[in-house]
């Protein structure tokens, strides 16, 4: 009974599995990420943001509409106004949480839908190849022609105003960037061996993408678009700031920082408030998506 | 070299096509009637169809697009609607001003971002390292026009040393390189030059990292080479792919300079898209935005070039 040996060490190596405690990927990261005090810092800050905007209604704010001709452009510090009030006597501190609502939105679904679609299309096209693979490329090589500032406003700009058409110009933006990230890993992985196992077992090539090649290269592509949130951030805001995102009377950062300006010489501080918010929102970003990196590296 | 500079331009003909129709379908998805903003509110139907007719709309939209492409190629982008003046040389002029404030904020960012770059590289992991680092994060998450705001708070609005908007004392379009007129480019030029700053530095320190840890450089310092030979090496190495990321930052400052120009009155071309922009001026619209993104077009396939040029393992690859 040659079989005999086999299983048993088959049977060992089962029971020393526990043992050793192999932790996923993913958990390591996990944990690797958990021990890492910038983000972790970044992380809260962040948390803070979010959970504010979207329990501002009963955090017991002021009236961010409600404006008062007789307590305009209040100074940081005001009994009643921790933070001021704006142009139009609006409570500050009620309209910096109000409105991230909105900031937080059109800053980061843009980036979310481009992820969609940008893995969607740089999957088929690394994995397929051929001719689709040169018609995708070919066309995201085109939006590459353009600095994305330049193509944002472009298009917003043709669209006109408005919080729908700063979102798909944002995503428009945003696609040709991931498709070609996810165009060059999935390349790296279409010829491997599990691959071609699955391929050799009969799986259709819908079922290859889905199963075999996307689990291997999402994580890849998600440290990539953590890394525009911060960017989309920065221009959703300033697609706002020039006029072309948001409208008033609504709460949003970049329009606010737009509608201060004015108020620049008679109560600077108070102006500069809503720019500070798109900052530290774009900055936590930022060092969240270096922090997953360097996680995600296990060889280091 | 020349077959690749051959080659490397062959490849720009259908990009510069492609962004040519890029432009040219912005003012169709342009929602309304093109001729909105020519057409008096009251205007007849057979007005409409008449000025329809003299500016093609009423053809086919591959038709429109070759005749526009064909003229375009003679230098006529047609005329703006609001001044009626060419296009084309409303855009030249206004490229200047930005070319100039894009230039400034080069010299500021890329010689602050390579300095820092190297530093933090040479001492990595030390506090110096994280220093630096931070700079460089700050300066690409910090919104641009945010950090216009504030410059023109403390220098304009508190200590009044340097002026708030505009390119100039008369608040004309005519530059000059005296200090009547840099006073004015000194807060944009600053300005713009933090996202540069930020990337060239992370940019950089990558290099920097890298190179050092190869195994050359300590064949090179074992055979007793100084510290700055081997800085000199690092420099010669790090060179192209820092080139071609400047040359990349210098068509973004180009093309990406609307909203500092906004906020500093600038009277460049951002300053002139959004006036396009919220006039409804098309045929500018569309104008400013092609030759934008032929200026960027031109300056990659530059830095392609000179890339190729200093490190010949390109060309073979």
């Amino acid at each position: 009974m040659s079989e005999l040996p086999l299983s048993a060490t088959a049977d060992a190596a089962l029971q020393a599995a526990p043992a050793t405690k192999a932790r996923g990927y993913w958990a390591t990261v996990g944990r690797r990420i958990m021990r890492d005090r910038v983000s972790m810092a970044c992380a809260l800050v962040l948390l803070l943001i979010f959970l504010s905007a979207i329990l501002a209604p009963w955090l017991g704010l002021e009236d961010p509409y409600k404006g008062s001709m007789i307590r305009r452009l209040r100074h940081i510090g005001t009994t009643g106004y921790p933070l001021g009030t704006d142009e139009l006597g609006r409570d500050m501190l009620a309209r910096l949480i109000y409105g991230g609502r909105l900031s937080l939105v059109i800053g980061i679904l843009p980036v979310i839908l481009a992820f969609c679609i940008g893995t969607s299309l740089g999957i088929v096209a690394g994995y397929v190849g051929g001719k689709l693979n040169t018609a995708i490329m070919r066309t995201v090589d085109v939006f590459y022609a353009f600095p994305s500032v330049l193509l944002a406003i472009a298009i917003s700009g043709a669209l006109g105003a408005g919080i729908l058409n700063s979102i798909v110009a944002l995503t428009i933006v945003f696609v040709p960037q991931i498709t070609r990230v996810a165009e060059s890993v999935t390349t790296g992985v279409r010829n491997m061996d599990f691959v071609e196992a699955a391929r050799a077992s009969g799986a259709g090539a819908f079922t290859i993408m889905r199963v075999h090649i996307l689990g291997n290269v999402l994580g890849a592509i998600f440290v990539y678009a953590t890394s525009l949130i911060s960017v989309s951030m920065i221009l959703a805001a300033g697609l706002s700031f020039l006029g072309l995102g948001t409208k008033p009377p609504e709460p949003e950062w970049g329009l606010m920082l737009n509608t201060l300006r004015t108020a620049i010489y008679v109560n600077p501080w108070v102006a500069a408030l809503p720019g500070a918010m798109i900052f530290a929102v774009s900055i936590c970003f930022n060092l969240l998506s270096d922090g997953l990196r360097s996680a995600m590296d296990i060889r280091n | 070299m020349l077959a690749y500079t051959a080659r490397r331009i062959v490849y720009v003909v259908p990009i510069v096509i492609s962004v040519a129709l890029v432009c040219f379908l912005l003012v169709h998805i342009t929602p309304g009637d093109p001729l909105v903003a020519v057409l008096p509110a009251d205007a007849s139907q057979e007005l409409a169809a008449q000025l329809r007719a003299a500016y093609g709309f009423d053809r086919p939209l591959p038709v429109q697009f070759g005749l526009w492409l064909l003229r375009a190629l003679h230098g006529d982008l047609g005329n703006s609607i609001a001044t009626g003046r060419p296009v084309l040389a409303e855009v030249m002029r206004a490229v200047g001003n930005t070319v100039t404030l894009a230039i400034a904020a080069a010299v500021i960012g890329f010689t602050m971002g390579i300095l820092l770059g190297l530093i933090a590289g040479y001492f990595r992991e030390t506090w110096i390292d994280k220093v630096a680092t931070s700079f460089a994060i700050a300066g690409v998450s910090v919104p641009h026009y945010w950090l216009g705001m504030l410059l023109v708070i403390i220098f304009s609005v508190q200590l009044n040393w340097l002026p708030a908007v505009g390119a100039g004392p008369s608040g004309s379009n005519s530059w000059a390189w005296d200090w009547a007129h840099l006073k004015y480019l000194v807060l944009p030029a600053i300005t713009t030059s933090v996202i540069p700053m930020g990337i060239v530095t992370r940019t950089v320190r990558a290099l920097t990292g890298d190179i050092l840890s190869q195994d050359f450089v300590e064949a090179l310092r074992a055979k007793g080479l100084r510290e700055t030979g081997v800085f000199r090496h690092v420099i010669k190495n790090a060179a192209p792919t820092a080139l071609a990321v400047m040359g990349l930052q210098l068509g973004y400052m180009l093309g990406g300079s609307i909203l500092i120009e906004t906020v500093f009155s600038w009277p460049g071309s951002g300053f002139l898209l959004n006036s396009a922009i919220f006039q409804r001026d098309l045929p500018l619209l569309q104008g400013t935005i092609l030759i934008l993104a032929l200026f960027f077009v031109f300056l990659n396939l530059l830095v392609d070039i000179a890339q190729a040029a200093i490190d010949p393992r390109i060309k073979r690859g």
